[in-house]
């Protein structure tokens, strides 16, 4: 919401606070300021100045150099290429040593050789539009001085072309000989073409001097423009609409232009929060302001005179007799106001109004849209203005669209409605989109003579819907759709009204149409001073409290204590709503700190958060390096990663409404996602990587609830650095060792279509599967489009939860020397070692205290079918120095039994 | 014999004081001292003495002996402090090769942010919750006193899984709080970090997958000074104790009174800046007091008991401390950009 300080100025005179002060005061008082714009901070050394004299530039076909007044002992000369000024106009005229907007800086300089002290200023250069000051639209007509055939060859006008030379019909040249100010953007000029002479009148054409040769039209007794003559703009290169803004403004030379053209304003741009739709209005920020400055808020009653009662007089009539209003769906319309005017005069509206509308950024358009709009602003009601003629029935029906029903709005789309969206319609057809946008049939147009003033109060999740479903969010709907103040809409048209008539727009028309559906019943509460001061920690007293909320507009009641909610402010329902409004003036920042005492029994890490850290760490220790990555993925990930299309990971939760496809289901499996990042850093090239993840799958929950199971899964992935199946089992082993997860062992995995089947395992701890790792299938990697080994492992975190052991207990240390035996042994290759190693552990007869596997071989000296598996054993006793005796029958029980089960002998 | 003592005991020393390896002064010393040795043999000779020159060559022979036996220690001694030095300066290295690092793993930068902020929670007696990110519409925006026709739960800000808006992706971790008090009830301080989802496209400052870290307070007797306090510790800690911290006036259904913070700009010390929009200060969360409506959707009586809630984005935290430039680094995962945290 943006906020033109003079314009508040009118509501609350707050004294000489600079932008910087005020923007903090509103800002800790509640409204945000977001920023401040001085819309003159660009332009610099720019004044009113009159021209006293003007001569044709001794060296260039089109300039002039002109002597010109700037409040100065003397004045300057000013060279310039525009043609449509004359001796006495009062210009802009940026100085040596001046700024103009987009940070154009001027300074003295030679134009073909002559002296130019400045520069005087267009409409544009200034940063303005002829919608700014209609009146300084430039007309120009054809001057044959400035003749430039497209042709050289075969010019249309002759270059030696005099007074009375016929150029087409009764079109002749001509010589201008004199030329007379009639005020006001009108001339007359003598003319000389010829065989005759005489005074053409009240001519705007702007470019027009003393000498020029201008095409002359002795039928119709005109000057003849570009368009007049079928000209293009090439054959007069320089008689263009556009030149010097030449000022009908109060203002003598040497006056700051600033103020003259409305840019001495400076605009704060406020972040209004969605509770507070009454701060979207001049008002509503007036009074915030005047609050948070302590000073009196000045509001002003809106007086409309209307018609005299005159029998014979038509306007008289009141607007009941001309219009009938119905409001079939009172629920989506809790009250709609009208007022009428009649015999409109469709004009530019007056300056003052076209600034602070342009201040706000609101384009200013004509008198009635501009009031509309500046009523919006000012009251923060939304006003509609319509042409009354295209009423047909002179009736107003607030009805529901029909389903299908069609309506091309002001922005000349067509939309088409359902039966949630409101218009307001005539006897026949839509003519609006309530609250929304006006319809195009019943358009405020130049012959508009009978317009309607709707000030309504419409249904904000309506308004909203509507706005959403049709993609077009108005200045309108955004107001609506946050809950205005029902009580404002009577005002607003009276003020509406009350601006017709100070501009004199037109007639308004007796009485008011004002159906309420809905009467409001004010809120009271009861101001609890102590319950407030409880809540914030302050000691505020009651008076202060009190004033604060008088200030605000709250009323007090006959009851103590009692107080009467203003009706804009729907949002303050109750004590902490009061506190807030107290706290916010009493200032957040002097309210102190303290810290709340109390200690709760559940506090800190708990059990399952202690684990997680743990593994991450046990993977940041291993080399691991963490990452995020997203918890939606593309269906076509499941492809990626070869999962059957029958496979039960499929069944994922599904986004409705996706960013896209790429994002568009909650993954079940966290393998995509490190394999995306795996291949992306292989994309990059780096060369060694080793990443873990501690994220989230989601699995539909089977309760009907639409929620979801949501396990972690600590992911592994890594390439790269002499990678391979051992080194990530390593790292497997390390991080469930670091968990003191017991009784961990591997089995082979075959089916898993992720992964190479011959690089893969399931780990477990005994009967509960922990998870899988191995080698991606290079398949997979390949749908990657990484040409190396990829591995990870996916541990569910849930089950190493469960099997992490608890607190270690202490073994004692041995206190006798062990006894060590190296065996190796021969057995068929297809055997695993963790079978050897099992048979081993059950062979001893309870003096082996550790095995550990040294080495495998295949090869010479070994059968093709046989591998040789070397183990160092440990014996020990814990209450003696072994013999060697004791420990080779300990070895003999085990080469026995590995014999027996395994057909596995030393080599 | 006297002059034979004297040729051993000279040519001994000699010998000794040449020798160039431990091992040589062995072979010495079995030579001399040895008992088939020079000075044994000479020794052996006693017997042909007269008893008044006995003593007396003894004396001398001991006396050699002694000598040579202690020449050889020195120069065993020698010889090892030289090997020593030798063998040192053989193994001298440059110390100027990198070492061999074990290979380290590095925490995410936003989970180290995360982690910093846990532990200044715990450290003032919060517990940490942790709930679920597909979430009920009742309990990311209802319960939380959203009105029905909130923007926030517009298909266009809110990623839904049900048809019927009743399940969506969190776009908060604001459910939690509803969650905490109906679970535990009360007294209650918790927080509560993770995944939040909003239909934001990615760039440099959007994700729709982003994180956000809760609190909540819920208590006898709770004031918006508590809450000011709290975060003002909080604040600093993270920021460093110089911080100047403004509460400002905001609106949030869940809260009231509802407050922004801000800290003053840590580039240009609040004389507005880039960094800081101009504005002198950075907004960096969003608290208030429990809406009396939110308390008593969670059968808490706001009569009794008051509480604050407060609310951040991780995300920008994270990119501020590292300085880091663009959040989609956050989730490129590069691990040239992980190795650097």
């Amino acid at each position: 919401m943006k906020l033109s300080r003079k314009w508040l100025q009118e509501f609350v005179d707050i004294g000489p606070v600079n932008d910087r002060d005020f923007a903090e005061a509103m800002t800790l008082s509640g409204s945000k300021v977001e920023v401040t714009e001085d819309l003159g901070a660009e332009i610099s050394n720019v004044v009113a100045g009159r021209i006293k004299k003007m001569e044709r530039h001794p060296d260039s076909d089109h300039m002039w150099v002109c002597q010109v007044d700037i409040g100065e002992k003397e004045p300057v000369q000013i060279v310039t290429g525009a043609w449509n000024i004359h001796t006495g106009d009062l210009v802009p005229v940026a100085k040596h040593n001046s700024t103009l907007p987009g940070g154009k800086k001027i300074t003295r300089g030679k134009l073909r050789g002559v002296l130019s002290d400045g520069m005087m200023c267009g409409l544009s250069e200034l940063g303005l539009d002829e919608r700014d000051f209609p009146y300084a639209v430039i007309e120009a007509a054809a001057l044959l001085n400035d003749y430039k055939p497209i042709e050289p060859e075969k010019p249309s006008i002759p270059a030696d072309i005099q007074p009375g030379h016929k150029i087409f019909g009764p079109v002749v040249c001509a010589r201008v000989e004199t030329v007379m100010d009639n005020g006001g953007g009108h001339w007359t000029f003598a003319l000389d073409w010829g065989e005759s002479s005489g005074n053409v009148h009240n001519v705007r054409l702007q470019n027009i001097h003393q000498g020029d040769l201008v095409a002359y039209n002795t039928k119709s007794q005109s000057i003849c423009t570009l368009a007049d003559l079928h000209a293009e703009q090439k054959e007069f290169p320089h008689c263009i609409p556009d030149g010097i803004f030449v000022m009908h403004e109060k203002c003598r030379p040497g006056d700051d232009i600033k103020p003259i053209i409305g840019a001495d304003d400076h605009v704060v741009e406020f972040e209004i929060t969605p509770n507070r739709p009454d701060c979207l209005s001049v008002i509503g920020l007036a009074r915030e302001a005047a609050a948070t400055f302590d000073k009196p808020l000045k509001l002003h009653t809106p007086v409309v005179k209307g018609c005299p009662e005159d029998a014979d007089n038509p306007l008289a009539q009141s607007i009941a007799e001309r219009l009938d209003v119905e409001t079939p769906d009172p629920d989506l319309c809790p009250r709609y106001t009208a007022r009428m005017v009649r015999n409109v005069k469709i004009a530019p509206s007056p300056k003052w109004m076209r600034e602070r509308l342009r201040s706000m950024g609101v384009r200013p358009i004509n008198n009635i849209v501009d009031i509309t709009n500046y009523v919006m602003l000012e009251y923060g009601q939304p006003m509609h203005a319509f042409d009354y003629r295209y009423v047909k029935g002179g009736k107003i029906v607030v009805r529901r669209a029909q389903e299908g029903e069609e309506l091309t709005t002001l922005d000349g789309s067509i939309r088409k409605l359902n039966a949630d969206m409101l218009v307001i319609a005539d006897d026949t057809r839509a003519v609006g989109l309530a609250g929304v946008m006006g319809g195009l049939n019943s358009e405020i147009v130049e012959d508009t003579a009978d317009v309607v003033f709707e000030s309504a109060n419409f249904d904000g999740a309506c308004i909203r819907k509507t706005a959403l479903a049709l993609g077009m969010r108005t200045e309108a709907s955004a107001k609506f759709e946050k809950g205005l103040d029902i009580l404002n809409t009577l005002p607003a048209v009276n003020r509406a009204c009350e601006l017709v008539e100070l501009l004199g727009a037109g007639e308004v028309v007796d009485g008011v149409i004002d159906i309420l559906n809905y009467v409001p019943q004010p809120t009271v509460l009861k101001v609890e001073p102590d319950k407030i001061n409880a809540l914030l920690g302050t000691d505020v007293a009651e008076n202060v409290m009190y004033t604060t909320l008088q200030k605000l507009g709250f009323e007090t009641t006959k009851d103590r204590g009692m107080m009467k909610v203003p009706s804009w402010r729907s949002d303050v329902e109750g004590m902490a709503d009061l506190a807030e409004e107290v706290a916010r003036f009493y200032g957040y920042n002097k309210i102190p700190d303290t810290l709340s005492s109390g200690l709760n029994e559940r506090r800190g890490w708990n059990f399952v958060q202690r684990a997680e850290n743990a593994a991450g760490a046990l993977c940041r220790a291993a080399g691991y390096s963490e990452i995020i990555t997203y918890s939606f993925i593309s269906p076509t990930y499941y492809d990626k990663i070869d999962l059957p299309a029958n496979s039960l990971l499929r069944n994922s939760m599904k986004i409705l409404n996706p960013l896209g496809e790429d994002t568009s289901i909650m993954r079940t499996t966290t393998l995509p996602s490190m394999l995306e990042i795996l291949a992306r850093n292989y994309n990059y090239r780096n060369k060694s990587v080793r990443l873990y993840e501690l994220g989230r799958t989601y699995f539909p929950k089977n309760d009907g609830s639409g929620m979801a199971d949501e396990p972690k899964v600590l992911s592994l992935g890594a390439y790269g650095g002499g990678m391979d199946f051992f080194t990530l089992k390593g790292t497997v082993e390390a991080v469930l060792e670091g968990l003191r997860i017991a009784g961990v062992r591997y089995e082979t995995e075959r089916e898993n279509p992720s992964y190479h089947p011959g690089r893969c395992a399931r780990v477990y701890s005994g009967e509960t599967l922990l998870g899988v790792l191995g080698q991606i299938h290079p398949h997979v990697a390949d749908n990657y489009g990484a040409d190396c080994e990829l591995y990870t492992a996916e541990l569910q975190f849930d089950a190493l939860y469960q099997c992490a052991g608890g607190k270690p207990l202490y073994r004692p240390l041995p206190k006798f020397p062990a006894v060590t035996r190296d065996i190796a042994l021969l057995c068929s290759r297809s055997i695993p070692v963790a079978a050897l190693e099992d048979c081993i552990r059950r062979g001893a007869k309870g003096l082996l205290k550790n095995v550990t596997l040294f080495d495998i071989y295949t090869g010479p000296g070994v059968p093709e079918d046989k591998k040789s598996a070397a183990f160092s054993l440990e014996l020990r006793a814990d209450d003696r120095s072994l013999t060697a005796e004791e420990a080779d029958e300990d070895v003999k029980s085990i080469l026995e039994l590995l014999k027996t089960e395994l057909e596995a002998v030393l080599r | 014999m006297k002059a034979q003592l004297e040729a051993i005991r000279k040519g001994a020393l000699e010998a000794i004081s040449a020798t160039q390896a431990v091992a040589d002064l062995e072979s010495l010393r079995v030579k001399y001292l040895g008992k088939k040795g020079e000075l044994t043999a000479v020794l052996k000779q006693m017997g042909k003495l007269s008893a008044e020159e006995r003593p007396a060559m003894g004396q001398m022979a001991n006396d050699v002996r002694t000598r040579l036996e202690e020449a050889i220690e020195a120069q065993s001694a020698a010889l090892s402090q030289k090997a020593l030095e030798a063998r040192l300066k053989l193994e001298a290295v440059d110390v100027t090769i990198p070492g061999k690092k074990p290979a380290q793993g590095h925490k995410h930068p936003m989970y180290s942010v995360l982690d910093e902020m846990k532990e200044i929670f715990l450290n003032m007696g919060f517990e940490i919750m942790d709930g679920p990110e597909i979430e009920q519409a009742d309990y990311n925006f209802t319960k939380l006193n959203a009105p029905e026709n909130h923007p926030s739960r517009d298909w266009t800000d809110t990623f839904y899984l049900k048809e019927d808006s009743s399940v969506l992706l969190r776009s908060q971790t604001s459910p939690m709080q509803i969650r905490a008090m109906e679970t535990y009830g009360v007294p209650i301080r918790m927080i509560s970090a993770g995944r939040v989802y909003r239909k934001d496209e990615v760039d440099a400052t959007h994700s729709p997958m982003f994180h956000q870290i809760e609190g909540l307070v819920v208590d006898k007797g709770i004031t918006m000074a508590d809450l000011k306090g709290t975060l003002n510790a909080v604040i600093r800690e993270i920021y460093g104790p110089e911080t100047v911290t403004r509460f400002r006036p905001h609106h949030f259904p869940f809260t009231e009174p509802s407050c922004e913070v801000d800290i003053q700009c840590y580039k240009c010390g609040g004389k507005g800046c880039p960094t800081c929009k101009g504005e002198g200060w950075i907004e960096i969360l969003g608290a208030g007091m429990v809406h009396p409506k939110v308390l008593r959707n969670c059968c808490i009586d706001p009569e009794e008991y008051s509480g604050y809630a407060f609310g951040m984005g991780l995300e920008r935290l994270a990119l501020g401390q590292y300085k880091i430039s663009d959040m989609r680094l956050i989730f490129e995962n590069d691990i040239r950009f992980l190795e650097q945290f």
